[in-house]
């Protein structure tokens, strides 16, 4: 371990150590020994080859490899998934397989794929066939059903259709012939009963219809017994092959889809000026699309038509519509023997169908156990050859050198996983190799950062490294955020009532930690709530604890220890009030009379809860008082914080000229100001006495802290005492000084303050010159150096003096006219926006470059290593930093008065509900007033919980985050480091894994 | 109620905490850090009542309270002045 007496405090505050290794890793134990430290996590490799493009590194094609086979292995998923056949998914960590075994994956994997894609493909020829057979089947069976129903129209007539003799069927057809003008008036006095459809077409088509040989309008004439005659006509109208006019009139029979069929017919019907008849049938069954699986709705049709001509085009618009045209025979027996051996077919298809579906379904099955582990396995193979192509590949060839950070602590973690991967190796190989190397390098770089974090801290972690990750070895504030982030947020958010409705929630989210985590929601806003559960849990046993001191539960009070007040009225001063009606007038209570000695022990006492009339003066005076101090108590915490990074990074240079003029300024103005505000709570009550040796005449000379720190800086002379010479209380009595010797001390405090600021500005980079001088003169005089600094530090303390001093004797002189109110204000106001400027500084800082690093840089005196000193550079840093500590401090003690604003504002939003809503209900009796509560309940619920908790506490939340990052974190905190990301399986799979659900 | 029993009570109570506290916590790689938690939660907690607390001691201004309150109060909480 190295001698730095830093290393024996604990690790915990600080990053771990790490550094820099470089490992010599045999070719052929390279792979293994990288699995092994994949699986420990614990080290970060370097990529040694920058420059070489990811294509032209030595691993390049197993990565192609590894890519491939998971490209199958996502098929294969894929195909499981559409199956729904459960995945086996242990979450067991397979080791990462050998090199050679790669092969038998991808040999696997390519068996698997081939297999699944043949059976894919065959089960696709066989359902476009089925699925062809299946229409084929409807068809058949349609058209028959349209053959017969015209044959049952004729009666006794169809026995004679169906024998089919043609002598017969001429007779009629003749007459047919007569009557009929138009083939299409043929075809629709054939198919008569058919006159819904065609009315149809002359409503749709208008004039259209009209031209289309004006049969629609016969139809309407055609009487019963003319339809009746015609149906003989059908038997043979059916076919080809028939004498006279039939000779040439065909048929086409397809199916379509069933959407498709009013325009379908439409066209048909336009394009054929009315003279083929169209008629169709839905199929019962939903067949299913052969290309996309998805259930679809067909209609079987059968076109009739007149000519060579006609057929072309009809079939050119079912091609047009994607409509199926299947050969039909002419003839019943034909159809019938069609039809049969369709059945057969179908019945063989689907036998053998099944037995696909079986095959695939089994091979899918055995693949599915396995899918997920191969999956993890194949990702480690990749991540390992993606590492070993960030190695350097040694002249010889034998071996691999590696660059890693890894910490200090896990050395010998890593050696011995290095000793695990080169062992087995070994093992399975005969053959002397030399073991794996690894050997520790110094480096001027700065390593990564790396804070151990568990599944408690890692929220506050996050919380602090939202801001910027720490510089390396730099006091981690998320150990502290732990506790002052709730509080902070506590303070601000104090109710009991909302506090346990925060702590129920995230017990919950605690308590059922291994389902939710189990279930992998990914809901973004869940995700939140989750992450931070341990925040919000903390943040909710905070606020009840807080909200125990403001004495708040959904705005009301409790009395547990009995109120330190009571009645000091008399029964007849109160009577004339009552005797008028005027019960709501208030009276004050006052302290001297109602007041018992001692205040309520723990919280705020539950009178002022009564107190409507000026509860908000007290409780705002308390919030203002309590929020300054502490957040001055942070800040100098902040400050004590920075003082142990200084000396971690033996800066003495800082120490001397950063530290303690930050220090000195903070006490000489803001820690006096806290206590100030604490003499004055214990030295002045109402009751009027002698207090530092004035006579005190009662709580209207209390001093006034604000505008006495506006005196202190405007150095104004002011009476002492509260009663003058003449015993009468002076004017503004409150304003006066109030202990003796308060106008010296005040003196002294603003002019070591001001003191303190060129100090901070000047000294360090005027030491640092020096020494930069002296490192080039190449020896220094050290025992002039001591004289140097005394000097430096009296003549630096002059220029205060110097500037200050005089006027302050000359405005001591003449009266000046007493502070207002409104300078008060100004100077709050001034506060706020600066606040905006310091908030938006620290990311200047990286750009200066000259961070706290640079004091133990040039300090060990690295001769070669250390920048060149720009001293325009180190000014201006100097300058940013001192401009925005001292007035950061004025403004960053301001901005705490958030603390009391949130906290105002939430008391005062749970008073209004309370009254605006809930009190509503208890103001009626009865039944009325047991609904009106029992609703009303639900109204004010839904709004807390709305309102107050989420709304609220999102805003609490908020800024409780800016006090930690700004007010707090710009105090010590330089955040210019980086993240240390080591080679972990676990994080790799977890990545993929999430990439994978996203 | 005097001052010095809760004084006592409450101080001595996070002082236990904080102090005692630390020693509680079990051997283990997060024993620093549930240490650090207890003191600051003592400190916080502590410091927060405090300045409650003080803020009470001597009171400047009286509760102004509507008079019908006021008489409830002298039922419930009893009279000074007699």
């Amino acid at each position: 371990m190295s001698s730095s007496p830093d290393d024996t405090t604990p690790g915990i505050f600080r990053s771990e150590e790490v550094c820099l290794s470089q490992l010599f890793l045999q070719s052929e134990a390279a792979y293994t020994s990288v699995a092994e430290l994949g699986e420990l996590g614990l080290v970060q490799f370097r990529d040694l080859n920058p420059d070489t493009s990811s294509f032209q590194r030595k691993f390049v094609s197993e990565v192609r490899r590894c890519d491939e086979m998971e490209r199958k292995l996502r098929f294969l998923e894929r195909e499981i998934k559409k199956d729904q056949i459960p995945m086996l998914d242990t979450g067991e960590n397979p080791d990462a397989p050998q090199p050679r075994e790669m092969i038998d994956l991808e040999a696997t994997f390519e068996k698997l794929e081939n297999e699944l894609r043949e059976v894919n493909q065959n089960e696709e020829t066989l359902k476009k066939n089925f699925s062809e057979l299946t229409e084929l089947k409807h068809i058949l069976r349609k058209t028959q059903t349209f053959f017969e129903e015209i044959h049952r129209r004729d009666g006794p007539g169809s026995v004679r259709a169906s024998a089919s003799t043609s002598a017969t069927d001429r007779e009629p057809l003749i007459h047919v012939d007569d009557e009929a003008h138009a083939p299409g008036e043929l075809f629709r006095q054939i198919f008569g009963y058919d006159r819904r459809t065609t009315n149809e077409h002359r409503q749709s088509g208008g004039g259209d219809s009209m031209q289309g040989g004006g049969g629609p309008d016969d139809v309407i004439v055609a009487d019963p017994a003319a339809e009746s005659e015609t149906m003989e006509l059908t038997g043979p109208a059916a076919g080809h092959g028939h004498a006279g006019m039939f000779a040439n009139f065909g048929f086409v029979a397809g199916v379509i889809q069933r959407e498709r069929i009013p325009a379908f017919e439409r066209l048909l019907w336009r394009a054929c000026r009315g003279n083929v008849f169209l008629r169709h049938s839905e199929i019962d069954d939903v067949l299913n699309d052969t290309a996309t699986g998805e259930p679809i709705n067909k209609s079987v049709f059968i076109i009739f038509f007149q000519g060579d001509q006609l057929k072309t085009k009809v079939k050119k618009i079912c091609e047009g519509f994607r409509a199926t045209l299947y050969p039909c025979p002419d003839t019943p027996s034909e159809r019938r023997e069609m039809s049969i051996g369709v059945m057969t077919r179908i019945e063989d298809l689907k036998t053998v169908l099944g037995q696909t579906q079986d095959h695939r379904h089994r091979v899918l099955v055995a693949a599915a156990k396995n899918v997920r582990m191969w999956l993890t396995k194949v990702r480690k193979i990749k991540s390992i050859y993606h590492t070993l192509n960030l190695f350097n590949i040694d002249v010889t060839q034998k071996c691999l050198i590696a660059e890693c950070w890894c910490p200090v602590d896990a050395l010998d973690r890593i050696r011995m996983a290095l000793k695990r991967g080169t062992y087995n190796k070994l093992e399975e190989e005969s053959g002397s190799t030399v073991p794996s190397i690894l050997n520790r390098m110094d480096t001027t770089e700065a390593p990564p950062t790396y804070n151990k974090s568990n599944k408690y801290t890692v929220g506050f972690q996050n919380i602090v490294d939202a801001y910027g990750i720490a510089t390396y070895r730099e006091i981690n504030p998320a150990i502290y955020t732990m506790i002052s982030f709730p509080f902070l947020f506590a303070v601000m958010f104090g109710d009991m009532g909302h506090g346990t409705i925060m702590l129920l929630a995230a017990l919950f989210l605690i308590l059922r930690e291994k389902q939710l985590e189990a279930a992998r929601i990914r809901d973004e806003i869940f995700q939140m709530f989750f992450g931070g559960r341990y925040v919000i849990f903390l943040m909710g046993a905070f606020s009840i604890y807080t909200g125990f001191l403001y004495n708040d539960i959904f705005s009301k009070s409790l009395n547990i220890f009995g109120s330190a007040w009571a009645n000091s009225l008399l029964p007849n001063e109160t009577q004339p009030f009552f005797d008028k009606g005027l019960l709501e007038v208030p009276l004050m209570l006052v302290p001297e009379k109602a007041y018992v000695t001692s205040p309520y022990p723990i919280g705020v006492d539950p009178v002022w809860n009564l107190a409507e009339a000026n509860k908000l003066s007290f409780l705002n005076s308390m919030k203002m008082k309590s929020s300054v101090i502490l957040g001055i108590g942070q800040m100098t915490f902040g400050l004590i914080l920075s003082y142990h990074n200084y000396k971690y990074f033996h800066s003495d240079l800082d120490v001397k000229f950063m530290f303690i003029p930050q220090m000195l300024f903070m006490a000489c103005i803001f820690i006096y100001l806290c206590l100030q505000i604490i003499v004055k709570w214990l030295a002045y009550s109402a009751t009027a006495g002698v207090v530092f040796g004035y006579e005190y005449p009662g709580s209207n000379c209390a001093p006034s802290l604000l505008i006495g720190l506006i005196n202190m800086f405007m150095m104004k002379s002011r009476d002492a005492g509260f009663v003058g010479a003449d015993g009468k209380v002076s004017w503004g009595c409150s304003n006066n000084l109030w202990y003796p010797g308060q106008s010296f001390f005040e003196t002294v405090f603003v002019l070591i303050a001001l003191a303190c600021i060129p100090v901070m500005l000047f000294a360090k980079p005027y030491f640092m010159w020096k020494a930069e001088k002296e490192r080039q003169a190449g020896n220094g005089h050290m025992q002039l150096g001591t004289a140097e600094t005394v000097l430096v530090i009296v003549a630096v303390v002059q220029i205060p003096i110097m500037l200050f001093v005089k006027p302050f004797f000359v405005w001591r002189r003449d009266k000046a006219a007493a502070a207002t109110r409104e300078s008060v204000r100004a100077d709050m106001n001034g506060g706020d926006s600066e606040a905006e400027v310091v908030h938006h500084e620290p990311k200047t800082n990286g750009g200066g470059g000259h961070g706290h690093g640079d004091g133990p840089l040039l300090k060990d005196g690295d001769g070669t290593e250390a920048k060149k000193l720009d001293m325009a550079d180190v000014m201006v840093y100097q300058a940013i930093h001192t401009i925005e500590f001292a007035l950061g401090c004025i403004s960053h003690t301001a901005s705490y008065l958030r603390l009391w604003a949130l906290s105002l504002a939430h008391a005062q939003l749970s008073d209004v509900l309370w009254t605006m809503v809930f009190r509503a209900a208890f103001r009626s009796d009865g039944y009325i007033g047991a609904i009106s509560t029992y609703l009303l309940f639900f109204a004010f619920f839904f709004l807390s919980v709305f309102i107050l908790v989420l709304m609220e506490g999102l805003s609490a939340f908020l800024h409780a985050l800016r006090l930690h990052w700004v007010e707090f974190q710009s105090k010590f905190y330089g955040g210019h480091g980086y993240v240390f990301a080591p080679f972990s399986f676990e994080k790799i799979l977890e990545a993929e894994r999430e990439a994978e659900e996203a | 109620m005097g001052i010095v029993i809760p004084m006592a009570v409450v101080t001595g109570f996070w002082a236990l905490v904080g102090i005692l506290g630390p020693f509680v916590v079990r051997r283990g790689p997060n024993q620093g850090i549930i240490r650090t938690m207890i003191v600051m939660t003592a400190v916080c907690c502590w410091a927060f009542w405090i300045l409650v607390y003080l803020h009470q001691l001597n009171p400047l201004i009286g509760p102004q309270i509507p008079v019908k309150t006021i008489r409830w109060l002298g039922e419930k909480w009893g009279n000074t002045n007699n």
